[in-house]
């Protein structure tokens, strides 16, 4: 039984279609490994077991009567808690959310229940996904299942801490900046942020929307392929979705990279970049190489452009798609206020935290008339220029391959003294999101603390095929591996279902943290 | 450092944002404003002339539909969410005297 929770999502749905697992077996599996771990890993804002059970039960009567066949049907999953689903709490880990419960249920969420997602909960992230490592959410910091004394990651730190913890089989991420890379860099799982426009936005709770997208994060390659042809989808709702006629990712999981054309930028192995990071990276090149891959170096140009560029742009978006939140239709509102505009005014002093508050700021200056055009203007500029630069760097390369992030996951506390800091971490992923590119990271090794670096594999738009063929043939070399948290957690319990939890169902951080707060 | 935010400045971004902060909130702002600002002019380096602005990486086209309504009357559960509501709608402050 403990092998259970070790199965990646596609192993998992294989036994469940051959019937060597229900569904309702697995969903209770996961439901006991998360109230084993959460005490220590808190990945999860709210877990909906009663649901769980619910949704794994009818999964599995659909399954027996032949109507769900696909790969993921009954596998349990997790989302990011700032995608919308109906009738569950969704927070964007955020106070001024801290009570909000979504009519409609996103686009991509709707197509994995389609296939037969069983979905356990929602997943702690940095507060409206700003931030690096999940330390910025109201309702408590999430631990790396690694060390617990460092960060998973963000902003989907939530999510890769629960597929890394074996908290559930995969799950849903977003990525504005590098928030499924970055993560499952220091979570040792695999990410994938698909090309712009791939998956539907609709019911994604916008930070900045020419760059988000949704993405699967998992254990390897195969599943992340599997999820990602499930949630991609042409949408009407989203403007900027795009019809594709390629989203047969799974037909890329093939172990050949003979001739792949594999470009490493030296702008990526320069000043700050951690030693041990470096030498792992170079060696997983060196794996593909002697697969039959063309590995060389050239220059990239423009990287340290990026995160200026990407500050003013996610900034200013930013400040416009938050002022959703006043206090008038949902969330919170302040208890004390003097008319309308105060209203709004200490609705949302009080319910956004610090590093939100920040960006709004900054993109509400870098907006106002006077800055506009030195600052907007010129972050637009430079994003075109960035665009050039990959564009001409895939007329050489079929796949440019790098490191997720400088270094692996720092210590808690570490970083939030110090935003700037902070943000120079970005410098890998970030300009992927400017261009609109896929990127994939899946693990390549641990530094000498034990802590997971992530390979980074970045794709020219589209072409999401050739870094999960890279990613798949690369993943060929090593075996996956849980922490000992997740193990140790298997090992000491029976199973027997998740028992014990509140007689609503329903478990969520909100009413803890609150209480920390007076 | 090259960027001073004044306090003017701060208040007048306060306005646009919507936000009050208080005063340590003001002076913490003004300085982390002015060393974003200092690190963002480095984009100055870069000669942009000529280059157009690039939004969107894609070409956007507005995506016409007709205007027909597809979901039902969701009222009661929109208003569900809503701090306070009165007779079926969303009650604010008053606005007009």
């Amino acid at each position: 039984m403990n092998s259970l929770l070790e199965m990646t999502a596609v192993q998992l749905g294989g036994k469940i279609k051959s019937r060597e697992v229900g569904v309702v077996e697995a969903a209770k599996a996961a439901l006991a490994q998360i109230q084993a771990v959460e005490p220590a890993v808190c990945a999860y804002v709210t877990v909906d077991e009663a649901g769980a059970l619910r949704q794994a039960e009818a999964v599995q009567k659909k399954i027996d009567a032949g109507e769900l066949t696909g790969p993921l049907a009954g596998v349990p999953a997790a989302v990011k808690d700032n995608m919308c689903t109906e009738g569950l709490l969704t927070t964007c880990s955020s106070k001024i959310l801290y009570n909000f419960v979504p009519t409609y249920t996103a686009e991509a969420v709707l197509n994995l229940q389609k296939a037969g997602a069983v979905i356990l909960g929602k997943t702690n992230m940095d507060e409206f996904a700003m931030g690096s490592t999940t330390e910025t959410s109201a309702f408590g910091v999430t631990r790396n299942p690694w060390n617990l004394e460092h960060v998973p990651g963000g902003s989907s730190g939530g999510s890769c801490a629960a597929v890394s913890a074996n908290e559930c089989f995969y799950a849903l991420g977003s990525d504005t900046g590098g928030s499924i890379r970055q993560p499952s860099s220091f979570c040792g799982v695999t990410g994938i942020k698909p090309t712009y426009g791939t998956v539907s936005r609709y019911g994604l709770i916008a930070y900045g929307s020419s760059l988000d997208q949704i993405g699967p994060i998992a254990k390897d390659v195969s599943d992340c392929a599997a999820v990602l042809e499930t949630i991609a989808s042409y949408d009407r709702k989203d403007s900027t979705s795009i019809p594709r006629k390629d989203c047969d990712f799974t037909s890329a999981l093939v172990d050949d990279v003979k001739g792949m054309r594999i470009g490493i930028p030296r702008d990526y192995l320069g000043e700050g970049l951690d030693g041990e990071v470096k030498a792992a990276i170079l060696q997983a090149a060196k794996v593909l190489e002697e697969k039959g891959a063309v590995v060389e170096k050239f220059d990239l140009s423009l990287v340290e452009y990026a995160i200026p560029a990407y500050y003013v742009i996610a900034s200013a978006e930013a400040s416009s798609n938050l002022s959703r939140f006043d206090g008038v239709k949902y969330g919170f509102r302040a208890k004390e206020y003097e008319g309308l505009h105060n209203m709004y005014k200490r609705s949302r002093s009080e319910g956004f935290g610090p590093e939100v508050k920040r960006r709004i700021m900054l993109g509400s200056f870098v907006l106002s008339s006077g800055y506009y055009d030195a600052y907007y203007l010129k972050a637009l500029r430079t994003k075109a220029l960035i665009k050039k630069a990959f564009d001409k760097a895939f007329e050489k390369y079929d796949v440019i391959l790098g490191p997720a992030s400088p270094s692996t996951a720092p210590g808690l506390g570490e970083s939030l003294g110090d935003p700037l800091k902070m943000y120079l971490g970005d410098i890998y992923t970030i300009s992927v999101n400017l261009a609109g590119l896929p990127g994939m990271t899946v693990p390549c090794g641990t530094d000498s603390k034990g802590l997971p670096i992530g390979l980074q594999l970045i794709g020219d738009c589209f072409q999401e095929k050739n870094i999960i063929r890279a990613g798949y043939a690369f993943e060929q070399s090593r075996k996956y591996e849980s922490p000992k948290i997740a193990r140790d957690a298997q090992a000491a319990a029976g199973y027997g279902g998740a028992q014990g939890g509140p007689a609503d169902g329903i478990r969520n951080r909100i009413a803890e943290t609150a209480g920390k707060e007076a | 450092m090259a960027n001073v935010i004044s306090d003017e400045t701060i208040e007048y971004v306060g306005i646009l944002a919507k936000l009050e902060l208080t005063d340590a909130e003001k002076e913490e702002a003004k300085k982390d404003m002015g060393r974003m600002l200092d690190y963002i002019d480095m984009l100055n380096e870069l000669d942009t002339s000529g280059v157009e602005p690039m939004s969107h990486v894609f070409a956007m086209n507005n995506v016409f539909r007709e205007d027909v309504v597809t979901n039902g009357d969701e009222r009661e559960k929109i208003l569900k969410n809503a701090p306070e509501q009165k007779d079926g709608s969303f009650k604010v402050p008053k606005t007009v005297e």
